[in-house]
Order: C-alpha cells, then structure tokens, then sequence
C-alpha cells in the first residue's frame, strides 16, 4: 500500500509539472457559494462556465469548487485556485469581496472576477453584475395588467440592495400601469429552502395575492402557484418545466457571453480591469418567453422590453417618490449606478418596512 | 382562506410528525441517533428518483422507506454491535446521508418531479370549511396521523411495547430477564430509519415535488428537537409538530401583512416558542422524568 | 455468524495506538473502491487527499487556521461530554462570542490602542459563556433537557447576527451590503508566522487550551470531579461534589472556549462580521470531540485530520474533478471507520457461528 502511494505522489508531481510545462491552454477557475445542484444562483454560473468552455473549447481548461462558505473558507479557496495555475479565477458571491482582494493583492500575475462586489483595490479585480432589476420592471408591468386584485406577492431572500432593488424595479414597473398597484413583501431568510419557499408562497396567496415573483431560487412557489391557480414569475433560469401553465415569464441569468468574452481577453492578453454591469442589452440579462397571458399584455412586455434593450428607456426614471412620499428623482432624472448599488429604500406603494 | 392556512400548517408540520415518531421509537428503546436529517435526506432523493423513472409516487414512497431503513442499520451496526458513540455516529450518518444523496441526485436537478394526488371523496371532499382538511389532504398526512396513533397504542398498549419501553429505561436488567436488547434495538433503530425515509420522501413527493441537494434543510433537526419538546410521548409530538407548524406559518402571515417587525425576530419565533413550551413542560419534574428514558444514549454490551 | 465483543480485562495500550492506523487504512481501501467506481485513479485521488495538503508551507497554515476553531470547542465540549452534560449549540455560543467580541471595533472604531485586542477576547469569552449559561440555568433550575435548549439557541443566535449586520451593525461606508465595517489594525489578530501565511494566534490558544484542559482532567481533583459527576451523579453526591455547579462549570467552560473560537475566527481569519461566520465549526467540533475520545491531547489531533479532510477534499475537487458530493460522503466513512476501530481498544471482537456459541457457553458453566 505504501509503495503505490509513494509511486502516486511521483505520479502526481510529474502531472503537475507536466502540466506548468506544457501552458498551452489558459485555466478559467470558479468558486461557487452554493451546490451546483441549487437550480438557482450557483447553477447558473455554473452553466456559463459550460457554455464558456464550449465557445472556446481546447484553449481553456478549467476547475471549480462548490458550496465554498463565505468567511476564512473562501480566502484559502481562492489562494489555492491561484497557486494552482490558474490563469483567471472568478469568485461568483458577494461574500468573496474581501477574500478576493487580499489575495489579488499577492498574486499580481492571476486576474481575478468578482460578482456583485464594488471594491476593486489592486489592478487585477474586475467587478462584474446583471441588471437583473430591468426584468424586473417588465414582470411588474406584466402583474398589473393581468392582476385583478391588484396586488402581488414578492418572496423576497435576504434584505440586500440587490433585492430591495428588484423589489423597487417591480413595483414602478406595475405602477406605470395601475398607480395603486400593491406589493406584499414576504422575507424567507433563506436562498434556498424549497419548504420555506413554498410556504411563503401559500401565506401570500391566502392573503389574496394573484401572482407571485421572487429572487429566491427555488421552484417551489412556481409549483404551489400551479397547484393554487395563480400565475407566477420564474427565477434563475427558464422554469417553464415546473408550472407549464402557470410561469409568465422568467429572468434567466446568462453568464456565458460575459464568461467567454473575459477568458477570450486573457487568451489573447487585451484583458483590462473593469466594472460591468451588463443588462438585457449586453444579454446578460434574458427573459424566457411571454407565456400564458392575452396577447395584448404580451405585446406590452415585448415592447418595454425593447424600449428597455435600446437604451430608449431606463427603469429608474422619474418622477419617482419614496415610500414616505418624499421625493426621490425628479421628473426626467434617473438614477446612478452607484445609488442602485447601494440601494436602501422602498418606492411608494410597498406594503413592507425595511430593515434599518 | 381558513382552511388554506390550516392546511398549510398541516403540510409543514407532517414530516417534522413523521421524522420525529419515528426518532421516538429509537428513543423510547435507549438510542440516540443524530443523523435523522441523513437519513432524511436519503429518503427525498430515493423517493424522487424512483418515482420520477418509474412514474409512480407509491413506489417512490416505498422505495424511501427501505433506503431509509436501509440506511439506518450502517447506524445500528455501528452503534449496537460495535458500541461506538451514538452522538458522533449520528453526526457522521448526516454527513454521509448529505454527501451520498447529492451524489445519487446529480441527474435529478432541474426535473419537475411528481406529485402525489390528494385525496378526493365525492361529497365529503367538498364539504364547506372542513371539507378539504379532513377529506382532501394527501395521503401521506392521513399515514402520520395513523402512524402516531399506532405508536401511541403500540408502546403503551401492547406487550412488545412494554419490552422496548424496559429496554429503554434499563437495559441492564432487561438482559438479565432474557430480552433480547441488541435486536430489538436493531427493530427499533431501523423503523426510524424507515420513518425519516418516509418524511424525506413527502418533502420531495409532496410538499415541494422536487430534487434540490440539501432539501431537508434541518427539518431533521427540528424533528429531534421535537421528540425532547413532547417528553418521548407520541401525541405531544404531535401537538409540538403543528405547534411549530403554525408558528411557522404565522410569522409569514405577519410579514405578508406588513407589521414591520425584523423578519429574522419572526424566524426565530419557532425556535424560542419551542424553548418556552418545553420549559413550562419539564417544571414539573416527576412527570418528565418518568418519560425520559433512562438508557438513552448509554452503551450496552451484554455480559455473559 | 455473528459478531460479538467481549471486553477486555483493561484497555489496550496497543490498540489504542493502532486503531487510527487500522481505520486509515480501511479508509483507504474503501476510498480506493469509491473513487475508482467514479472512473478516478484511486491512488491519484487518494494522494491529493491526504498528501498534497501537507506539501506547502501555505497549505499548513490553511490547515491550522482550518482546525483551531475546531479544536478550541471541541476541547471544551469534552468536559461537558465527560460530565454528561449534552452541549450540542456550541455553533451559537461560537455566534455570539464573536458578536460581543466585535462591539468595541465595529461600535468604537475610534477607540483604537493596544488594549483592544485583549478586552475583545476577554468580552467574547464572557459572551460565549454568557450565552451557555441559559441552557445550564434552565437545566438546574428547571430540568429543562439542555440538548433541545443549547440547540434552538444556535438558531436564535445566527438570527441575531443576520439582523445586526444588516441592520445597527451595518458598515456606514459599505453600499448597505450585509457586513460591519472592516476591524481597525489594533482589533486584528496577528499572523503567527506572518512571512509564509496567514495562521492567527487562535491554533496557539488551541494548543494551550488543550494542553491546559488535560492537564486539569487528568492531574487534578477538578478533573477526577467531571469524571466521577459524569460517570455516576450518585457516587459524586457522596463524594460531596455538586451537580448542579458542574452543569455552570461545564457549560461556562466550553461556552467560552467557543465564544473565544468564534472572536478568533472573527478578528484572526475574517476581519469583520458577516450574516455567516462559520461554516458549522459548532457541529464539527462534535466529531472532533468524540474522535478525539473526549481527551484533549486526542482532540488536536483529531481536529488535524478533520481539517485536513477539508483541504484535501478540495485539492481532490481541482486537481481530479472529484465532486464536493463525493468528499462529503467520504468523510462520513473516513468518521465510521473510526469510531468502529476505536471499539478495538476496549473489546475484543469474535466471529461466532451458533456452534461455536453452544460451545463457549458449554465451557463458560
């Protein structure tokens, strides 16, 4: 036994020089918060990973980790990606923001992507995002046209700007429809927990609810909002599979084009750090397809769409007031990146109060 | 509306009953086994599995049940035979039971699963107000309603209950009046692996017809927790079941009608309601310590 | 044929050392079938299990930074263990440890000079233990069961800390994304060895708290009082020794080595608080306890290899492409393999077939 270990070790540190000898093919590596198997945040990522290493095939290797805990975890994680060749690490939670930086700072030569974060203290972090809100907006102007009560259920994650964001997205969007449209926010604590999800989805719809949108992950609401006769907005990824006659229309996270467009500068050494926020436009943010709703609503949603894609029209345009009634943005005036970023407040018409 | 929320409750709190009846025979017999979330955990995926290949839930459901038991005899084997701790068994069990499923469920995520169908009697069903709660629930809800009451007449009504219940309170001189204790352990040990399996498997066929890695999301724990809460007695474990069950589903109510209280305060409802209760409970000292069983966790080894 | 044990006059010094070695090797040969089902070369797999960590400087101080948190609750779980009080919410007593530990540097940011540091641990200890003392109180006072209590107060206390850091403790500079500003340097932890990694001083708190904890349970009467309280509660009433101080004693012990667990890991690893601060140290240090066999000096080297099957499970994941599943489950059977040698050291075991049984009981009369 321990002389095939020790043949083993002599094995694997050829492999590994082997490997650093012939550098043909640049080494994409990802850390994942969550379990590839969430359907939801991590599998998306996971799936531009794929679709990255399809686009450019045998030029790139590449690695991952998963369910990586956010903390002292994630800080070897990374180091580890970095000591082990690997030409580009991406680092897809917020909770990495701290741990990235420390260690771009030791590894000058590794670029390094971080998602959703803001700091970007040595030259060799970018900062990447989705305007996941602009779907956002076309789901609300969808719920108010559709919706006879006139009020929706929004299960809500964690209280982050990202999410108060969407929130806020949401309810502009169905306002510019219905002004009086409502929207009851319900916060699970959780990213995913199916159970909890699908909880919380009930206690929506017997409070009178008729449709029901989240940034939680899961796809059980889409599966009790079937089971109920509601309609609902899918997450993630395209979940008509699980409320074929239930899902409006879902926000799709599309990381490959950006995956593929990043590892393609380091290969061709042109990559430069950067901030991108990339939305419809950049297709990064898709909508699945308009389903289960009258033409004429679909219609609707196409063209915000559109509008929205063109640039013609940003979400955050006002006259937009707080939920107190004070003013926010003024007529013709939109919002920075840097407000959304941080964003902190309700919109008028929310039916919850956020955590200070 | 009523009734929804009642049967929203009953939903939630079925596999935490299920889990933790079963957890109560392995108690009540002077085992302690941690790993009810493991075993749990198995259970979801094996009952989503089989009845996603072979199209039927009941197969799923079965299928749960022997891979739970199953699974709980690597547990028995350890533990009864081997006389290892059963604390940090049962710790290594859930961590084999999460690491294993994720693997067996690989090809399972992103794949709507089945649902089982509610019961439906013509007339009684559609009853107004009560119709659907007593007439209209799955049927694996009217199982753990079956189950509690066959372990309630089971350990305090029949002889064989009387047997385990001795074994749990002194194993010592239950071998010395010739009772088999290692193998009605085992008995007892794999019932509560059959039960997890089966809670698992209403969380994947049921409550959320799915296959997520980690789906149980500590409802093992919750179940365990239970099964203290209700002093080892079948029909509290009942009562504490719904209790958390509507505590749960309360504190979305709240939210959803916007009263602005921290919703991680409201989460954590359920956990300091369970503390409550079961310090009002135990108070009373003789009445808890007539129910707890004395042997509980402690090694066994038969001398000769 | 049936298993049966048969116990041993007196424990085996020699099995005592060999059962590791025995179960490592079962281990291996079980990894060895696993990985090469999984179409992997067992052996390659095998090496960047176990091997691979150990080969850089880097990695060993990964491997300390992984295993002090660990090994600082679980040496005070064993005294709990020992005298039979059930602590199984250490992850909220490790909560709420580093949750008073970081009031001065996240409330007081001004307040910045060298006796910061000493008072965030002396205030984490007393947080962690503070907060062991309600499952001990409600224990003696009330006979509430502590395994439910000490367990629903992790619960609460992970809640707590979410809504602190999402809501009072928030960084004012942060973009209101969940997190308390970053510690001020008098507030961080040193470095060890600060020119080859980024080890804290927490591995060196391990270590005297291991060492400091054997030598009370083996050399003197406070020790021999947990034994005697947690063997037999009878015996230690007639002995003179009181229960219900050794439920405080107990609990306030390990609540504080987890809460200084949990202000280390804070102010040594992280730097700040987070919604999430551990990754289950409080239950893994269960394992760790009992691997250990609830002896100190066991106890660091059990909490070596766990965190040493944590690093090597992601070596493994990178270089081999073994799934995070597939580590998890082979931990569970690294952890069975174990606990059933350590049965070596106290039993002896037999195959017994029935005829040989009838045989033996002949010879017994």
């Amino acid at each position: 036994m321990k002389r095939k270990i020790l043949r083993a070790a002599v094995a694997a540190a050829a492999l590994s020089f082997g490997t650093m000898a012939a550098d043909a093919a640049t080494k994409a590596c990802f850390i994942y918060v969550g379990p590839i198997g969430d359907f939801g945040w991590s599998y998306q990522h996971h799936q531009g990973l794929e679709q990255m290493k399809a686009a450019l095939g045998d030029q790139v290797e590449t690695a991952y980790l998963e369910s990586v805990p956010e903390g002292a975890d994630a800080e070897r994680a990374i180091e580890r990606f970095a000591r082990s060749g690997c030409n580009i690490v991406f680092t897809t939670s917020f909770g990495y923001m701290d741990p990235t930086n420390k260690v771009a700072g030791k590894f000058p030569d590794v670029k390094f992507e971080h998602a959703t974060g803001y700091k970007r203290d040595h030259p060799n972090v970018s900062t990447y995002n989705s305007r996941f809100y602009e779907g956002r907006y076309v789901q609300g102007v969808i719920a108010a046209k559709l919706s006879k009560a006139g009020v929706a259920g929004y299960i809500a994650s964690f209280p982050i700007p990202e999410v108060v964001m969407g929130i806020n997205a949401f309810v502009l969007g169905a306002q510019s429809v219905n002004p009086d449209f409502k929207v009851k926010v319900v916060w699970a604590n959780t990213w995913f927990d199916p159970g909890k999800e699908a909880d919380a989805a009930k206690a929506l719809i017997d409070q009178g609810v008729d449709n029901i949108t989240q940034p939680t992950d899961s796809t059980a609401a889409m599966q009790v909002a079937t089971e109920r006769g509601i309609k609902a907005f899918g997450q993630a990824s395209d979940m008509i599979k699980f409320g074929p006659e239930t899902q409006l229309t879902s926000i799709v996270d599309n990381w490959g084009p950006y995956y593929t467009e990043q590892v393609k500068e380091v290969i061709d050494g042109t990559w430069k750090q950067s901030d991108i926020w990339g939305g419809m436009k950049e297709g990064h943010v898709v909508m699945a397809p308009y389903t289960n709703m009258p033409d004429d609503v679909k219609k609707l949603a196409e063209e915000t769409e559109a509008k929205i894609k063109s640039g013609e029209f940003k979400p955050f345009t006002g006259p937009i007031a707080k939920q107190d009634g004070s003013e926010w943005l003024k007529e013709g005036e939109t919002a920075d990146d840097a407000t959304l970023l941080g964003m902190n407040f309700y919109v008028k018409g929310v039916d919850d109060k956020l955590p200070q | 509306m009523f009734e929804d929320i009642l049967i929203t409750i009953a939903t939630a709190a079925t596999p935490l009953l299920i889990a933790a009846i079963g957890e109560l025979v392995v108690e009540r017999s002077g085992v302690l086994n941690l790993g009810v979330e493991g075993m749990m955990v198995m259970g979801a995926v094996t009952g989503f599995g089989v009845a996603l290949t072979t199209g039927s839930p009941w197969l799923g459901v079965f299928a749960a049940i022997v891979v739970g038991a199953l699974f709980s005899l690597l547990f028995g084997f350890l533990t009864l035979t081997l006389v290892t701790n059963q604390v940090a068994t049962g710790l290594a069990l859930t961590l084999l039971g999460l690491g294993l499923s994720g693997m067996l469920g690989e090809s399972f995520v992103g794949q709507p699963g089945i649902k089982m169908t509610a019961l439906h009697i013509p007339g009684l069903t559609d009853l107004p107000f009560v119709g659907r709660l007593l007439f209209g629930q799955d049927p694996l809800f009217y199982v753990s309603i079956l189950l509690t009451f066959g372990v309630a007449w089971f350990l305090f009504r029949t002889r064989p209950g009387l047997t385990l219940r001795s074994i749990g309170d002194n194993h010592n001189s239950a071998h010395a009046l010739g009772i088999n204790v290692i193998g009605i352990r085992y008995l007892a040990v794999m019932f509560g692996g059959a039960c997890a399996g089966l809670a698992g498997a209403y969380l994947s066929l049921v409550y959320t017809p799915q296959w997520i890695e980690n789906m149980t999301a500590g409802r093992g724990w919750i179940a365990l927790a239970l099964v203290v809460f209700a002093s080892w007695r079948p029909w509290r474990v009942l009562a504490g079941a719904y209790l958390f069950g509507a505590v749960t589903i309360g504190q979305l109510h709240a939210q959803a009608l916007g009263i602005g209280v921290p919703s991680q305060l409201l989460s954590s409802l359920p956990y300091l309601a369970t503390v409550l209760v079961l310090v009002l409970i135990s108070r009373n000292r003789r009445l808890t310590m007539i129910n707890t069983p004395a042997s509980l966790g402690r090694p066994f080894v038969p001398d000769r | 044929m049936r298993i049966e044990l048969v116990k041993r006059p007196e424990y085996s010094a020699l099995f005592s050392a060999l059962s590791p070695f025995i179960a490592l090797g079962l281990t291996l040969i079980a990894g060895a079938i696993m990985f090469t089902a999984l179409g992997k070369d067992p052996a390659e797999a095998l090496y960047f299990y176990f091997v691979d960590p150990l080969r850089e400087v880097w990695s060993l101080h990964e491997l300390a930074v992984k295993a002090a948190p660990l090994i600082l609750i679980a040496v005070g779980l064993s005294v709990c263990y020992l005298s039979n009080n059930w602590n199984i919410g250490a992850e909220g007593q490790f909560t709420i440890g580093a949750i008073t530990g970081s009031m001065l540097p996240v409330l007081f940011p001004d307040f910045q000079n060298w006796a910061v540091l000493p008072l965030m641990i002396i205030m984490g200890m007393a947080g962690g233990a503070a907060y062991a003392a309600v499952p001990a109180y409600l224990k003696t006072r009330f006979n509430t069961n502590e395994i439910l209590t000490s367990l629903m107060l992790v619960y609460v206390a992970q809640l707590f800390l979410d809504w602190l850091v999402r809501g009072p403790w928030r960084n004012p500079q942060g973009m209101n994304f969940p997190e308390t500003r970053n510690f001020h340097e008098y507030a961080i932890l040193p470095e060890v060895w600060s020119s080859s990694g980024r080890a804290h001083w927490g591995i060196v708190f391990a270590l005297v708290a291991a060492v400091a904890l054997w030598f009370m349970l083996s050399r003197t009467l406070a020790g021999f009082e947990v034994k005697v309280l947690g063997q037999s509660p009878r015996a230690g009433r007639f002995a003179g020794f009181s229960a219900s101080r050794m439920v405080f004693f107990a609990f306030l012990l390990s609540g504080a080595l987890a809460g200084l667990a949990g202000i280390s890991e804070v102010s040594g690893a992280i730097g700040q608080l987070r919604p999430t601060i551990s990754p289950g140290y409080g239950f893994a240090a269960i394992i760790v306890a009992f691997l250990g066999r609830l002896n100190p000096l066991g106890i660091v080297a059990a909490g070596l290899v766990l965190a040493l099957s944590y690093l090597g499970g992601e070596a493994a994941q990178i270089s081999i492409g073994v799934s995070d599943k597939v580590v998890r489950a082979f931990q569970g059977i690294l952890l069975f393999f174990v606990l059933g040698c350590d049965t070596l050291i106290h039993y002896r075991i037999r195959f017994v077939g029935s005829p040989a049984r009838q045989q033996e009981a002949a010879q017994n009369v």
